[in-house]
């Protein structure tokens, strides 16, 4: 059968650059606040400044020397990991959304960070790692992040590997992957008021600020760890946005269309897990931009997800850079984690938007 | 023949749901798959596209093997229209270019965007393209999916109870844009089908399964009140209405249905 007559509307085109004006947008947004949230803080650093530093200009007066100092050590990883994570989050809620069919789709829902938090408590009360670093820079000091890092990713994985096991019994179906996070969500929870109820006052206020999720804690290793991880995954779902499209339009539409729906819901399941459990372990728990990110960008950009994976993605990196950024100018001299701040800041406009419905 | 299909046989959990299903479906052909609930009609549908891999038996795709063929060239040749169609926020035209799937390597092409716009043509339904399909009525929904397969450039079109949420008028016109398109491009179209009557307008051959078997098949002819009243287990009157064959549940003895 062949279709020969037909043209190319200009409608529909004028559509499409629509949406390539929104993720412009947004590239812009996030440059623009990138290169703001360098420049505020404690010290009050020039706009002009940022730009000469980060292009790389040789320090001359004694100030510019201590200015590039915070900008490379300090600030500028704590906005790149703070766009990363947010990205990371919101790529993998997006994902994990298509593939379960399930708005409530998100690192949390399948008890991934929840299981980073359970074990950050085991590597803190039972393997004595306790005491994290503060980015306030008070007493509770470190004596082994790394092994708290890993032993996180391990439950992380764990949970993921047990949610995989489930759902290869009972053929990947998406409700079962759903309440089986649900389940395991609660049990790591469980575990980790356990653990929290034995341990001392130290350990207790190490665990507890472990899941304050802060994205000053990164070093550069571990950003360009996040950063690699993070790419590779969002460009693994922008090549499989089509399966998730297809996936959107109903399991046998998807089947019809020739799409392996299993392996694709396996194959991004794990993905986004993987990419859940590298930014939880690293930050601790963020919550709220994995879960509502990609539904704020449904808002703007619609559900077709060859707009809706770099929108969310976008979007995540500029919802988690001006909630770290307003972390740091709130209670200033005082520094709050962002992951307080991420649903103080993200609630009022996601109800805002829920309120309007779509955009047309 | 563009579809032959022999000895299939399909098991659920090593139960017996499909059997000794044989029939084969020529070019510009309608075929109603027709039967009572859970005899089977959809698992035989989803049998010919390889959603569910039948047990058993062989099936003969446009002189391929459907078992040598991987599952986008399975798409390339076969368009299925499942009974339930998921909505989202995308247009009309969006949705529908997700059909082209099979064809696309890594972005869609000119092409692609043309033979959607021509197929939106073919349907009358150019008024619907930038609509959003969330908003769309149960009608217009079917409409899109029914679009969505044919630009898969499909020689066999599989269709789940195409009529079964529409209204009379939706029915007739579902139906009537699927017969000319089968007619026009030469291609075969299977459908499921609960009301007797449209099927006995629309298509050109009847298979009935009933116990998991082809209880009857054929043309016209075998749409008797004896066949149907073993498939269905109820009598029937068929009679002409008009010069349409038309078939009406009860008889002259047992009028009513809670008389059965």
């Amino acid at each position: 059968m062949h279709f020969a007559k037909g043209a190319v509307p200009e409608d529909y085109l004028a559509y499409v650059r629509r949406k390539y004006f929104w993720i412009l947008g947004g590239l812009l947004l996030l440059f623009f606040m990138f290169i703001y949230s360098i420049s505020v803080g404690e010290v009050e650093i020039p706009l002009y400044k940022v730009m000469q530093t980060l292009l790389g200009q040789k320090p001359v007066t004694k100030w510019d020397v201590g200015v590039r100092s915070i900008i490379w050590n300090i600030r500028l990883p704590q906005a790149l990991a703070a766009i990363v994570a947010g990205a990371g989050l919101s790529v993998a809620g997006v994902v994990m959304q298509s593939i379960l069919r399930n708005p409530l789709g998100s690192p949390f829902t399948l008890g991934i960070s929840n299981a980073g938090a359970f074990g950050a408590a085991v590597s803190v009360v039972v393997l004595g790692t306790g005491k994290i670093q503060s980015t306030v820079a008070d007493p509770i000091m470190i004596n082994n992040p790394y092994l708290t890092t890993m032993v996180a990713f391990f439950f992380c994985l764990l949970a993921t590997g047990i949610i995989l096991l489930i759902s290869r019994i009972r053929a990947s179906s998406p409700e079962v992957m759903v309440l089986a996070g649900v389940a395991l969500s609660s049990l790591f929870t469980a575990g980790t008021m356990f653990l929290q109820y034995f341990a001392d006052d130290t350990q207790l206020a190490a665990v507890v600020f472990w899941t304050f999720g802060d994205v000053g804690r990164v070093n550069w290793l571990e950003l360009k760890i996040m950063t690699c991880v993070v790419l590779l995954a969002t460009i693994f779902f922008i090549i499989n946005r089509w399966d998730y499209n297809a996936i959107d339009a109903g399991d046998e539409t998807a089947k019809g269309l020739g799409i392996n729906v299993e392996r694709v819901r396996l194959v991004g399941m794990v993905i986004a897990a993987l990419v859940s459990a590298v930014i939880v372990s690293f930050l601790g728990v963020i919550g709220f931009v994995g879960l509502v990110c990609p539904h704020m960008a449904r808002r703007v950009i619609g559900d077709d997800q060859r707009y809706l994976i770099p929108g969310s993605t976008l979007l995540g990196g500029i919802l988690l850079l001006a909630s770290d950024t307003a972390a740091r100018l709130i209670v200033s001299p005082y520094v709050l984690p962002v992951s307080i701040l991420t649903a103080f800041m993200g609630a009022p406009i996601f109800i805002y938007l829920l309120l309007r419905g779509y955009k047309r | 023949m563009i579809l032959c299909v022999e000895e299939l046989e399909f098991l659920y959990r090593n139960r017996k749901i499909l059997h000794e299903i044989a029939f084969s479906i020529e070019e510009g052909e309608i075929v109603a798959i027709l039967g009572p609930n859970g005899v089977g009609k959809t698992t035989l549908l989803k049998c010919l596209n390889r959603i569910l891999r039948p047990r058993g038996g062989t099936v003969h795709l446009d002189g391929n093997n459907l078992f040598d063929l991987g599952t986008m060239e399975i798409a390339r040749l076969v368009g299925y229209v499942p009974q339930r169609v998921e909505t989202g926020r995308l247009t009309a035209f969006d949705a529908v270019l997700l059909g082209r799937r099979p064809h696309i390597k890594w972005d869609i092409t000119e092409k692609d965007l043309r033979i959607v716009d021509s197929v939106f043509k073919l349907l009358s339904m150019e008024k619907l393209r930038m609509a959003y399909i969330d908003e769309m009525s149960g009608g217009e929904l079917q409409k899109v999916a029914i679009a969505r397969s044919l630009v898969q450039e499909p020689k066999v079109l599989l269709l789940d109870e195409p009529t079964s949420s529409l209204d009379l008028r939706n029915q007739v016109e579902i139906l009537a844009i699927i017969r000319q398109i089968v007619l026009e491009h030469g291609i075969a179209a299977v459908m499921t089908m609960h009301d007797l009557n449209q099927a006995l307008r629309y298509a050109d051959r009847f298979i009935l399964l009933k116990g998991g078997k082809v209880h009857a098949h054929g043309g016209a002819e075998v749409i008797t009140p004896q066949v149907i009243e073993e498939v269905y287990g109820l009598p029937v009157v068929i009679g002409e209405i008009a010069g349409m064959q038309c078939v009406v549940p009860g008889s002259p003895e047992v009028p009513f249905a809670h008389n059965l």
